[in-house]
């Protein structure tokens, strides 16, 4: 090692391998997975592999994946809830790995949260629909 | 590059090791192996996390859940619940004692870590020590890179030297003064030695920090080299802490790759290079002059000072000789800066200081906290208290050069000025909890026992004086003390400390003289009442049975030397001519009948 830069690209690049270990987490962005059985046996498993992937290939070193168990709504699984410091949790339901990533992109990077993809978007969807018919 | 959604770290400390970490990692990689999470969670190996009392010790990132006390076959159910699931498996939670295990708790949040300052241990716990790279990610090596391509050296000393850092082996010297000394020191070749002969009983700082962080070291002796204008260094080692000297090794190799150490460092003109020296475990050897005599290859003895190792260290040429500890702290003082640094601990002793905690007390480990934090909050907020609900007696700092330090002055701050107005001293860091149970005495005659034994025998006051000394407190405690032993041991306890050689010998009386200070009576109660008010000295006690007694007839079938009779269902009684003092009978009785006395 000949130069600063060279330490620098060092240390940014395992600072986002090891960054899940600080304890000052103020921009953490946590997807919290739920893989309790019903969770995996609807595909938990490759939906949390595709939110960790698509999040490494971003180099988004503030995103944490973890895990939680069944929150009792086992007919959404594969379920997730985001939660991006300073906003409301958001809950995405019946995911599989394209939702997974596109969820990374639209509302961790670009800060558009899936509407379509949330809990309570079918729901909406039929108020609408009622509203739209009065 | 993988991208883990889990860290398992797992102590790799002195301590946890001796209690099977080892083999709990393997069992990790086998179980996360089996489940197929080895592509998502990574096991990494720690330095000490300072809690050895929980150990062995296991935390899981991102949750940060703390895993104390783990089994081996406690790893299954912590992949299955929580690795695999999700769900943390709360009866292995760390929990303080009387209170309910809580999952959300996070480590910050736990008493023993609250009132901490981690400064020098940093690192220790958080990174692994066998991983340059996540040293790098810390901000490793970049004050090197800063100092060498924005400062000139002496703007390095002169940042130590203002920042008020002073010498963490116990003596207090101020870091920045050495520097300058050694740097204004005219001469081509210098060395820069770390003295990591840690040897008071009790006292494993140093070693922790080689084993969790051993960078910190290297980086802070070259930047030492820069500074003071040398480009080689040693690093004494004892040969007993085989853990720390394989990390150093492997992290002197790592360095010399990235080219951190060896010749033209981060493309500047400086180089520096490190050896590692192994000490087979004489305490003198401490001594920095009997440390270079014994990196030379010579008898670990000391030699009169001056000329002090700036003038004329190792090999007759310039020194700078600083503890682990002390280095430990230079990186970052020059990357925050001198007032950073100055803004913990006090005025006159800037910083944090680590504690080895021992003895009598709840949390047995590895405690930093900023100087000036009073004793008391050691003891009982981060300590945890006296087990057994026991009345605290003292507290020990210091080492063999310490004293004890009694109940009435626990709220004094640490600092080095105010623990030797009090008679003791800071010492490298060794602080062992006394409760109403331990004589002080016997406390004073282990530690003297121990400087006898180590003593090298090169002066006469040493040699002589301090074996002197253990035989009038051996007889002291064996009921055989004689109306004018205390002033014969002060007499010859100044008289030592004046003429002594070396540190060793000049400091040895201390435990005697801080005891004879607080604890005066104790030692009148051995000499003239023959009696042990601690109940600890065998010979100065006796057993007795009370009316208690149900006549059971346990204690005398329990007893080796036949010395107790009775009747069934009648008092009985200890012969104690014959008694053996095995305590055997106490244990068995039933009734609490049996008493010392």
């Amino acid at each position: 090692m000949k130069t600063m830069a060279e330490l620098e690209a060092i240390r940014k690049q395992t600072l986002e391998r090891i960054n899940l270990r600080k304890e000052d987490k103020a921009d953490e962005v946590r997807i919290v997975v739920g893989m309790a059985t019903c969770g995996i046996a609807a595909g938990a498993r490759p939906v949390m592999m595709a939110f960790m992937t698509e999040a490494s290939r971003r180099h988004l070193s503030n995103v944490t994946v973890s895990q939680t168990g069944c929150i009792g709504m086992c007919r959404y699984e594969p379920m997730a809830d985001v939660f991006v410091p300073g906003q409301k949790k958001i809950t995405y339901v019946n995911l599989d790995e394209a939702k997974a990533r596109r969820i990374v992109t639209d509302h961790i990077v670009n800060g558009h949260p899936v509407a379509e993809l949330m809990i309570g978007a079918d729901e909406d969807k039929t108020v609408s629909k009622e509203e739209d018919k009065q | 590059m993988n991208f883990y959604r889990s860290h398992v770290l797992v102590c790799g400390g002195t301590g946890c090791s001796s209690s099977s970490s080892a083999k709990i990692k393997d069992r990790f990689h086998v179980q996360l192996k089996e489940k197929a999470l080895d592509k998502e969670v990574s096991v990494v190996t720690t330095g000490c996390f300072g809690l050895c009392e929980a150990g062995p010790v296991v935390i899981v990132y991102p949750e940060g859940t703390f895993y104390s006390h783990v089994k081996v076959e406690d790893v299954d159910e912590i992949v299955a619940e929580h690795l695999l699931k999700g769900r943390i498996v709360r009866h292995l939670v760390y929990h303080e004692k009387g209170e309910q295990p809580e999952v959300g708790k996070s480590l910050n949040d736990i008493d023993f870590y609250k009132h901490q300052t981690r400064l020098a241990l940093r690192n220790c716990g958080v990174i692994d020590p066998e991983n340059i790279d996540e040293y790098i990610a810390f901000d490793g090596y970049m004050a090197l890179g800063k100092a060498l391509h924005e400062m000139h050296p002496a703007e390095v000393t002169q940042v130590i030297k203002d920042s008020g850092l002073r010498g963490r082996g116990g003596g207090g010297f101020p870091t920045g003064l050495k520097w300058e000394l050694c740097a204004k020191n005219p001469g081509e070749k210098k060395y820069v030695v770390c003295n990591a002969d840690e040897g008071d009983p009790g006292a494993f700082m140093d070693r922790s920090v080689l084993e969790g962080d051993p960078h910190a070291v290297l980086e802070a002796m070259a930047l030492c080299g820069y500074a003071v204008g040398s480009d080689e260094g040693y690093i004494y080692v004892r040969a007993e802490y085989p853990i720390a000297v394989k990390r150093l090794e492997i992290a002197i190799k790592q360095a010399r790759e990235y080219g951190l150490l060896g010749k033209n460092i981060l493309g500047t003109d400086f180089s520096f290079d490190l050896h590692i020296r192994l000490g087979a475990g004489a305490f003198v050897c401490g001594e920095e002059t009997a440390l270079m005599a014994s990196i030379e290859g010579n008898r670990g003895e000391p030699t009169p000072k001056p000329p002090y190792p700036a003038a004329q260290g190792l090999y007759g040429k310039p020194t700078n000789i600083n503890n682990v500890e002390t280095f430990a702290n230079i990186p970052q003082i020059l990357l925050k800066g001198a007032d950073w640094f100055k803004s913990m601990g006090t005025k006159r002793s800037p910083g944090t200081k680590v504690f080895a905690l021992g003895g009598k007390i709840n949390n047995t480990g590895l405690v930093e906290v900023a100087m000036g934090t009073p004793l008391r909050r050691v003891i009982y907020d981060v300590g945890g208290g006296i087990p057994k609900g026991k009345k605290f007696k003292a507290v020990q700092t210091g080492g063999p050069s310490g004293g004890c330090i009694p109940a009435e002055l626990l709220d004094v701050p640490i600092e080095y000025d105010s623990l030797v107005e009090i008679g003791s001293m800071m010492g490298s860091g060794g602080m062992i909890v006394l409760d109403e149970d331990n004589c002080m005495v016997d406390i004073a005659r282990f530690f003297l026992d121990f400087t006898v034994d180590e003593s090298c025998g090169k002066c006469t006051p040493c040699r002589v004086g301090t074996r002197r000394m253990l035989e009038i407190l051996n007889r002291i405690v064996s009921g055989h003390g004689k109306e004018d032993d205390i002033e014969k041991l002060e007499q010859l306890a100044c008289s030592i400390k004046d003429t002594a050689l070396c540190g060793l010998g000049q400091t040895a009386p201390n435990p005697v003289l801080s005891t004879l200070q607080y604890f005066r009576h104790e030692y009148e109660a051995h000499i003239h009442d023959k009696k042990c008010p601690a109940h600890q000295c065998k010979e100065l006690l006796h057993l007795e049975i009370t009316d208690k007694c149900r006549g059971c007839t346990a204690c005398a079938r329990v007893c080796p030397a036949g010395a107790i009779t009775g009747e069934a269902r009648g008092m009985h009684h200890i012969d104690i001519d014959k008694c053996i003092m095995c305590d055997s009978c106490i244990e068995k009785c039933r009734f609490d009948a049996i008493i010392k006395v």
